[in-house]
């Protein structure tokens, strides 16, 4: 609300003092061109959130300095206040939030200061905003153009025509097919990176001179936010606009940015450009952050990650002095935490780069981490599951809503899928979001029946038998751990008695006071102080739920666990331990792991195997040192491309993907990658168009679908090098 | 578009005819029946001769020829013969059903007496000159007991004023709700809102019989002495002006102003709240410029359907209010029929209740697509 912030502004003494001193914002809001310092100069910023019981800093002593055509990252966890210094420049904090002291310069001017009617003509000209969800903010009841068209008529009082012109010419410029098509389209008939790029045409139309963006691609696929990464670094060069790119993905703010400012908990704790922050970094938070972060190199058997101790504290429960000691590796009682704030202090010989620790020209930035245990690799035994043909298809009406009276169509989820899993093995599935992969995890759970084809537990046939008629003992030997630990958990139920209540399902235990015992092991397994069983899951956080999932899973000593993308609703640093903690259990039980990922990252970390799949179809299997390397699948190149690294010394090959993912629907004819493949043309007589590729075998355990000749596969070059040292 | 109305069409009227049916059944019971024909033929008709009354004028299948017999020689008593008349369910109700509707041809029933019984014959006409089928379907309502005219002209005039009651309620109630749920919704929590939220909660707590007399005993009587309106709204059948009909109006548009205020109040401060609401701010948009363009559309989306929804639910106010303040409309020719046992009357009221909602739903989901760019009927 724009007039709450206002309302609450002046009653800060700031604007007291330089409202009767001077008058630079009673301008009319445009800046002469001539402006040649920062873009935007945030000095020593707080805001607090005011409830009824408390004030609630969320972002304390903030500084941080743009400057003209300048990418500045802003890392950090959620709830670290990363986007509320993007609503504090935009002022617009709603009710309860208050900018209370420091200053957010724009040009020089003071934007805490300015009216509303300045901030108003500022807003969208001079600092535009992309936003995390694009479909949430574009309005569903106005068409594409109308929107857009609607920046220069409120700033330039452009003529309709002129708006349009303008218009059309950004939605060309952000590369979308059909400019004029889109422009008279609402916003749901788009896909989710089209609509993103509209988000990104809308902050572009009135060409201006910062760009904040907020998680602009967390929402989308791997190869869709490859390309919009690209396509916001082309504009930015293009148009010379600076840009606070907000972000929790070091990797992305590495291929995006010039200077990075790393935040924790409210502060900033260190900020340099990426090459110092990266290669030289002079917090224990940022190194922490980098040991649980899986890059090429780090490998769960000789280099396991590190995961960081502990919780992010929460805004009031912040400790004394350095709010990252208690999770520190060097913390120092009696030092760290005498102090009542730890202030920024620049590291010698670089003015720029700056960091907010007492001890960092004392610690050992180089040393290997401490306490790592190398665990021995498992050799996977003798085959669990074993999938021959299977096949998937939904049968869908054309029009349902109104009742149906078109065609139905057939909607072919999974197309013959083969593959086996061995005892104690890691299988990564990795593909896109309608890859097929939540059907083939459904169909393996018993939630659905399959179409046709076979699966084997243990050589028994469950591809036809529902949940609901799978004996306990099968139900408790394939078992799931879901992606979204908040929505999986009853609320209305202690932790303890759910795992117990999985327990009885099961079958485990011959008593009640034998399933109390064990659910309490199960804690134990998991890592939870048992007082944890009388919680109610509100009390957890995200990591502990996930873990309550995980004992859930393995209750009945599961065979097969299904994890559906398990750590990517939680929090960089609470990722590495439930990730070690998965495949600990793992490592003892002997569980034959189904690891569902679209991270790459994560999965050449984990997995033995890798299966990728696209559009229902499986493109690629073989083993993690296969898929990796050349010779790739054309898709698996692309997706190995996409997946951003946060390492200054990878080099990757940059292959950007053209367009979405077909509808499942509607699916191309022939191989099912053949519209954005960029190896096509060097298949004779349009073969991809006209047959799907039969499965080929590149070597032992690997195989590809592709229609691509041996040459082909053997000219390929890796996506990933490690440059020389 | 045409064919999605087609089917809406079509289900309209399998529902209108499950509606009518229901009604028919209830208006067709046993007691009423029997009170009909005491008032129709004599109040001291003993039970057989009621069921035999009943048969001889179509509404019963005859009564068993022995029992009859037996009771007019006077073998059995009246109270024994009493006992083996059919006054259950009848199966005739359905041929009846059907010939009211007029998928059926009229019964033509030749009494003992020599005289024929026809349901399609007009008093004073030949029988010859009748037509087969008399039925809604061929336009013939049936005829009012009470007002002793034929029910369609009956109800095509009062339908008329309650019409003329309708719009007028319609033109106060809706731009005044939607202006009132606009501007609390605008800013959720400003006192302009809380004052305006109290105002529509107290005009939904207030049903018409309450408000109604109020408005009589402040406005109109000498009790307080304000003698602005008039307290009854006879005149304002022929004359309309704004001092014989404004209170039956303001009476029926306060209820239903407060519900629609309410929903249209949380369906705009759910859409404030909406990010792309936030987009239009962060773009520069002024406050104004956010309601009327980027908010407004969004949010009448849900009140649309609640304003449709009300005007099956004006007519439940309509009887209320038509009585309290003497306005002889569609509701007081309700309580009229219902009051006096006037079966064909009422089932001609029910039918046009039946279509008045029906056709406000097909509206209603129209204008819902019209809004609502995510649904589409093609």
């Amino acid at each position: 609300m724009p007039e709450a912030c206002i309302r609450h502004a002046p009653k800060s003494p700031e604007y007291l003092n330089q409202e009767a001193g001077d008058t630079p914002c009673s301008g009319d809001g445009i800046m002469t061109e001539t402006y040649d310092g920062p873009i935007l100069e945030i000095e020593d910023l707080s805001i607090s959130f005011f409830t009824r019981l408390r004030e609630i800093p969320a972002v304390m002593d903030f500084s941080v300095k743009v400057m003209p055509g300048e990418a500045v990252g802003l890392v950090g966890e959620s709830g670290c206040g990363k986007s509320t210094v993007a609503l504090g420049i935009m002022q617009d904090l709603g009710k309860n939030g208050r900018v209370v002291g420091g200053t957010i310069k724009f040009k020089g001017r003071d934007l805490n200061t300015m009216s509303r009617e300045e901030l108003r003509r500022v807003r969208g000209s001079e600092i535009a905003m992309i936003y995390q969800e694009p479909m949430a903010s574009l309005n569903p009841a106005m068409k594409i153009g109308r929107q857009l068209m609607e920046v220069p008529m409120i700033h330039k009082g452009s003529s309709e025509k002129d708006a349009f012109e303008r218009a059309l010419q950004v939605v060309t410029d952000v590369k979308l097919p059909d400019p004029k098509r889109i422009l008279n389209s609402y916003p749901h008939q788009l896909s989710g990176g089209q609509q993103q790029r509209i988000v990104i045409a809308m902050a572009l139309m009135a060409e201006p001179s910062l760009l904040i963006l907020d998680e602009p691609t967390t929402a989308l696929d791997v190869t869709v936010e490859a390309a919009v990464v690209e396509l916001v670094k082309e504009l930015g060069r293009k148009y010379g606009t600076s840009m606070l790119f907000i972000s929790h993905n070091l990797g992305l703010v590495l291929e995006t940015c010039d200077r990075i400012c790393v935040m924790y908990s409210g502060e900033a704790v260190e900020t340099g450009s990426i090459e110092d922050v990266f290669d030289q970094m002079m917090h224990p938070y940022t190194q922490a952050l980098f040991r649980s972060i899986p890059l090429p190199g780090a490998d769960k058997a000789t280099r396991p990650l590190v995961a960081i101790p502990g919780n992010f504290p929460l805004p009031h429960e912040r400790p004394p002095g350095c709010n990252f000691g208690p999770r520190c590796d060097y913390f120092e009682a009696g030092r760290c935490d005498a102090v009542s704030r730890v202030p920024m202090d620049s590291v010698p010989g670089d003015e720029r780069h700056r960091t907010r620790c007492l001890q960092f020209r004392e610690i050992d930035w180089n040393a290997p981490p401490a306490n790592v245990v190398v665990k021995e690799k498992t050799e996977p035994g003798r085959p669990v599951l074993s999938m021959k043909g299977l096949k998937k298809y939904y049968e869908v009406a054309a029009n349902s809503l109104f009742g149906g009276s078109g065609a139905t169509k057939v909607v072919k989820a999974n197309e013959t899928l083969t593959f086996e899993a061995r005892e104690s093995e890691t299988l990564a599935i990795v593909g896109e979001s309608g890859c097929g992969k939540s059907t083939f995890a459904k169909v393996l759970m018993g939630l659905e029946t399959a179409t046709d084809g076979t699966i084997l537990l243990d050589g028994r046939s469950i591809e036809d038998i529902p949940i609901e008629k799978r004996d306990p003992r099968t139900v408790a030997d394939v078992q799931m751990v879901f992606q979204n630990p908040f929505d999986t958990l009853n609320p209305s139920m202690t932790v303890g008695r759910q795992i117990i209540r999985a327990l009885e399902v099961f079958g485990v235990g011959a008593s009640d006071a034998d399933r109390r015992e064990r659910m309490l092991t199960l804690l134990d397994l998991v890592k939870l102080p048992r007082e944890f069983a009388g919680r109610m899951p509100r009390q957890l956080s995200g990591g502990q739920k996930q873990r309550v999932g995980i004992a859930r899973a393995f209750a009945g000593g599961a065979r097969i666990v299904v994890a559906d993308e398990p750590v990517s609703a939680l929090d960089v640093s609470v990722q590495a331990a439930v990730t070690d903690l998965l495949m600990d259990i793992q490592h003892e039980q002997k569980t034959t792991l189904l690891f569902i990922s679209h991270d790459l990252s994560i999965v050449r970390y984990l997995s033995d195997r890798v299966m990728v799949m696209y559009l229902g179809h499986v493109v690629e299997l073989g083993t993690t040192e296969q898929v990796f390397a050349p010779p790739y699948h054309p898709y698996t190149e692309a997706l190995l491309s996409a997946v951003p690294i946060a390492d200054t010394a990878v080099h990757k090959k940059r292959i950007v993907l053209e367009g979405d993912v077909p509808s499942a629907m509607n699916p191309p004819p022939g191989c099912p990658f053949q519209t954005r493949c960029r190896w096509k043309d060097h298949v004779p007589d349009g073969l991809c168009d006209r047959e799907v590729p039969p499965v080929r075998i590149l070597a032992e355990g690997h195989q590809v679908k592709c229609h691509l000749s041996d040459a082909d596969f053997a000219a390929m070059e890796p996506v990933i090098t490690l440059a020389a040292e | 578009m045409g064919l999605f109305i087609l089917r809406r069409v079509l289900t309209m009227v399998l529902t209108a005819l499950c509606l009518t049916f229901v009604v028919f059944f209830m208006t067709n019971l046993y007691p009423n029946l029997e009170k009909l024909a005491k008032s129709e033929g004599n109040f001291r008709m003993t039970d057989v001769e009621v069921a035999s009354w009943l048969s001889q004028n179509g509404y019963r299948s005859p009564v068993d020829p022995d029992l009859l017999a037996a009771y007019r020689s006077g073998q059995i008593e009246s109270e024994e013969a009493s006992r083996g008349i059919n006054t259950g369910f009848d199966v005739r109700l359905f041929r009846n059903y059907a010939e009211w509707l007029g998928v059926m041809p009229g019964y033509v029933i030749e009494t003992p007496s020599g005289a024929v019984n026809a349901r399609c014959q007009a008093p004073g006409t030949a029988l010859e000159d009748a037509p087969n089928f008399c039925g809604i379907l061929q336009g013939y309502w049936g005829f009012s007991s009470v007002f002793k005219d034929t029910v369609g002209s009956v109800i095509g005039t009062r339908l008329a004023l309650t019409g003329k009651l309708m719009f007028w309620v319609m033109v106060l109630m809706v731009p005044t709700a939607l202006l009132v749920g606009v501007l609390a919704g605008m800013r959720e929590g400003s006192a302009l809102d809380r004052s305006l939220s109290t105002f529509s909660i107290t005009s939904t707590a207030t049903p018409e019989y309450v408000s109604g007399v109020i408005f009589i005993a402040v406005f109109t009587s000498s009790a307080v002495g304000l003698k602005w309106f008039k307290g009854s709204a006879a005149s304002a059948m022929d004359d309309a002006n704004f001092q014989n009909f404004f209170l039956p109006v303001l009476t029926i548009a306060l209820y239903g102003m407060g519900y629609i205020a309410r929903m249209t109040r949380a369906s705009m401060a759910e859409v404030m709240n909406a990010q792309y609401i936030r987009t239009a701010r962060l773009k520069g948009v002024s406050f104004r410029n956010i309601v009327l363009k980027h908010a407004l559309r969004n949010a009448l989306i849900a009140p649309f359907t609640v304003i449709m929804l009300q005007f099956p639910w004006l007519l439940n106010g309509v009887v209320i209010v038509e009585s309290l303040f003497n306005y002889k409309g569609f509701g007081w020719t309700l309580v009229q029929a219902a009051g006096n046992n006037d079966i064909e009357l009422l089932l001609g009221v029910s039918v046009v209740s039946v279509i008045v909602v029906l056709v406000t739903q097909l509206i209603s989901d129209i204008g819902y697509v019209y809004l609502n760019p995510r649904i589409s009927v093609t």
